[in-house]
């Protein structure tokens, strides 16, 4: 661990979450006015955990991750809320680090897989000069250390080192540059790995290797992950606990086997209901209604209202906060309970048994 | 086999120069009956998008055919092409490129009337604009017909290339991966709306997708096409390619495929694939393209011989020395 003298480290904090996010807002200056594209998102990310963060394009999950370690557009800002990280005892607002100090805290404590792994890469750069340069930026290490350390984490992620680390990203496949990308955010092991779309776009049977992959790296390295999907089965696959957001807000927060068999949000519903399984049984899907809500112009009330089947006069009106919801289940609506029995019906008239608490 | 609707005959499609050739599409023979719905699935390259664009007419196929209607469409005179061409539509997968920016919903669906004679006038193009603009949901009309096409969502500029696609009365429409960047919520209304042409309007469909959970909901009661590196692997009924897949490569598909279930994704067994390397197409493997991938190769048969589409059982057909004996 290198020295952490600034003033903002601050030690004695009880909770062991890794981050937590606390009342987060996020806005853009866009041409037609203020795009709010993150609404006062609080969650922790737990130790070792795998959290999936889900919602349609526009809903504020990358904007969320970005924000997370300010990476955002210039014509952003954050007016309020806070990012708290924790290692070892440590507590960092990240809010307040200098950018010098964010450039240590981003890769050493907290790496992001961007969505593109071809744009993620410097095209005219080999694969070991991205690696040594991350690995310089960051410490004071021999080349030989770098290389020997770049070399076994290809070696890790099932890359044969010899062909990759030479080579530059367009010689590489999709799947390869996927792996690539995740062996360089391990390369200064990292307490935190945001993933943002990390298997979009590649093929099925690809995309089966970087999942395994990922579950292997994340039980044996014990690190905690994030990642954002638009892809529901990804977060059934590879999530602990999911987070379903609309419209730039957390709707719903909960285990993977609450949140996919007892959702109580009626657009956590309403998307698994429209999303078909292929070895499951043939069932009838049911899509949402509308489209999601322009950001710039948000409607009063419930921002899921519009399209919502129990939207009343009371969801135009006021929008429902983030509650607890039976054991570490959050939800934002005033009918959850509704909802549930709903879900509840659907399961049993599939005639599936529902896992108990797994 | 007379009865297709459109069918093609070894067809073939290669690119490039003649130093460097790949053949994109090899020895295809696909048939579909009228009001059928064929699924053509495959991963990234595979030729499936190739051989749909040969199956609307957009590409010329080296070699094979293609008969639409029973008669050989690139050997026919001029005004049979045209016909053929009119009767046989594609939707694009991206409706952010696929429509003139510079122009509204209503040119956009007016211009293909006024061309081939579908309307007489400006105003019968006008109620005929209105009424395919309802046939796809855009609703109310007044508020889309003169929107322009950054105006609208993506699932909505979707639906106005389908719109489009339906000025001519098409009795055939190549949909190539039609949903798949649309949000998922708003997916299945524009399949439900692909499906309800289907039954109203007896449209038959080529659906091209990567998609295996999107071609077994569009296609249950049609049939599906498994593609690897430009061949058909296996042929059936929707049901039995999903419930009983005899293909190493579709059965290690199905296997790969997470769901949307966190149960059902779990408890799913892989199919170890004995190497991970996606053929290049400049080099390809010899006789089965699958074989260094494949669990079931067998030495000195699998390495040297193509094998052929054989069917196993009715309706069922599969590319495999092993497992068509």
């Amino acid at each position: 661990m290198q020295e952490r003298s600034n003033v903002t480290w601050t030690t004695g904090d009880a909770s062991s979450a890794p981050l937590s996010v606390r009342d987060l807002w996020v806005e853009y200056l866009g041409e037609r006015g203020m795009v709010k594209a993150v609404r006062d998102v609080s969650f922790d990310l737990r130790p070792e955990e795998s959290l999936a963060l889900i919602g349609e394009s526009g809903c504020g999950k990358t904007t969320l991750g970005l924000a997370l370690i300010r990476l955002l557009v210039k014509t952003a800002r954050i007016p309020r809320g806070e990012i708290i990280y924790r290692r070892d005892g440590v507590v960092t607002k990240v809010r307040s680090l200098s950018e010098r100090e964010m450039r240590h805290f981003r890769w050493r404590e907290c790496a992001m897989v961007f969505q593109s792994a071809l744009n993620a890469f410097n095209p005219v750069l080999r694969v070991w000069d991205q690696m040594y340069d991350t690995v310089r930026a960051h410490q004071r290490v021999s080349r030989a250390e770098v290389r020997r350390r770049a070399m076994d984490l290809l070696r890790y992620v099932q890359l044969d080192p010899k062909r990759v680390i030479d080579a530059y990203p367009h010689e590489l496949s999709g799947g390869m540059r996927q792996r690539v990308l995740l062996a360089m955010s391990l390369l200064l092991d990292p307490q935190v790995i945001i993933l943002d779309e990390p298997t979009t776009a590649l093929d099925i049977l690809t995309q089966r290797t970087i999942l395994d992959l990922l579950k292997r790296l994340k039980a044996e390295l014990g690190f905690s992950m994030m990642f954002i999907s638009h892809d529901l089965s990804i977060a059934a696959e590879l999530a602990d606990r999911v987070a379903t957001m609309y419209a730039g807000a957390v709707v719903e927060l909960g285990p993977v086997y609450d949140i996919f068999y007892r959702p109580a949000h009626p657009y956590t519903l309403g998307l698994i209901r429209a999303v078909p399984t292929v070895t499951g049984e043939f069932e009838d899907l049911i899509s949402i209604p509308g489209s999601p809500p322009d950001l710039i112009d948000l409607p009063p009330g419930c921002k899921f209202h519009i399209r919502c089947p129990y939207a009343t006069d009371r969801c135009q009106q006021e929008e429902p906060t983030l509650e607890p919801y039976g054991p570490d289940h959050a939800v934002a609506c005033f009918y959850s309970s509704q909802v549930r029995r709903d879900a509840d019906a659907m399961w049993e008239q599939h005639g599936h048994h529902r896992p108990g608490e797994a | 086999m007379a009865d297709y609707l459109i069918e093609t005959r070894n067809l073939t499609r290669n690119f490039g120069s003649r130093r460097e050739r790949i053949t994109a599409v090899d020895k295809v023979s696909l048939g579909i009956q009228e009001g059928q719905v064929l699924c053509l699935v495959g991963e990234s390259g595979c030729g499936k998008t190739t051989t749909g664009k040969i199956m609307a007419g957009l590409l010329k196929p080296s070699a094979g055919q293609i008969l639409y209607q029973g008669r050989d469409v690139w050997a026919q005179d001029k005004n049979g092409f045209k016909s053929y061409r009119l009767g046989v539509q594609i939707i694009h997968q991206d409706p952010y490129a696929s429509l003139n920016p510079s122009h509204t919903v209503h040119k956009i669906l007016s211009a293909p009337l006024l061309r081939h004679g579908f309307a007489a006038g400006r105003r019968q193009a006008r109620e005929r604009v209105i009424e395919l603009l309802e046939i796809v949901d855009l609703t109310p009309v007044e508020d889309f017909l003169l929107k322009f096409p950054h105006q609208l969502s993506g699932g909505q500029r979707q639906r106005v290339s389908v719109a489009r696609a339906l000025t001519v009365n098409p009795s055939f429409i190549v949909a190539d991966e039609a949903v798949s960047m649309v949000d998922v919520s708003i997916r299945v209304s524009l399949l439900n709306m692909l499906s309800r042409l289907k039954e109203e309007l007896g449209v038959t469909f080529l659906f091209i997708t990567h998609d295996l959970a999107l071609a077994k909901f569009f296609a249950w009661a049609g049939r599906i096409a498994v593609m690897y590196v430009g061949s058909i692997v296996e042929i059936a009924s929707t049901p039995e390619v999903i419930n009983n897949p005899k293909h190493p490569y579709t059965q290690a598909l199905l296997a790969a495929v997470p769901e949307a279930d966190p149960e059902l994704t779990r408890r799913k067994k892989s199919v170890a694939l004995r190497s991970q390397d996606i053929p290049n197409l400049l080099n390809l493997p010899s006789g089965c393209r699958f074989h260094p991938r494949c669990p079931l190769f067998v030495e000195g048969l699998c390495n040297q011989e193509r094998p052929e589409l054989k069917s196993v059982e009715e309706g069922h057909s599969v590319a495999c020395h092993v497992v068509t004996g």
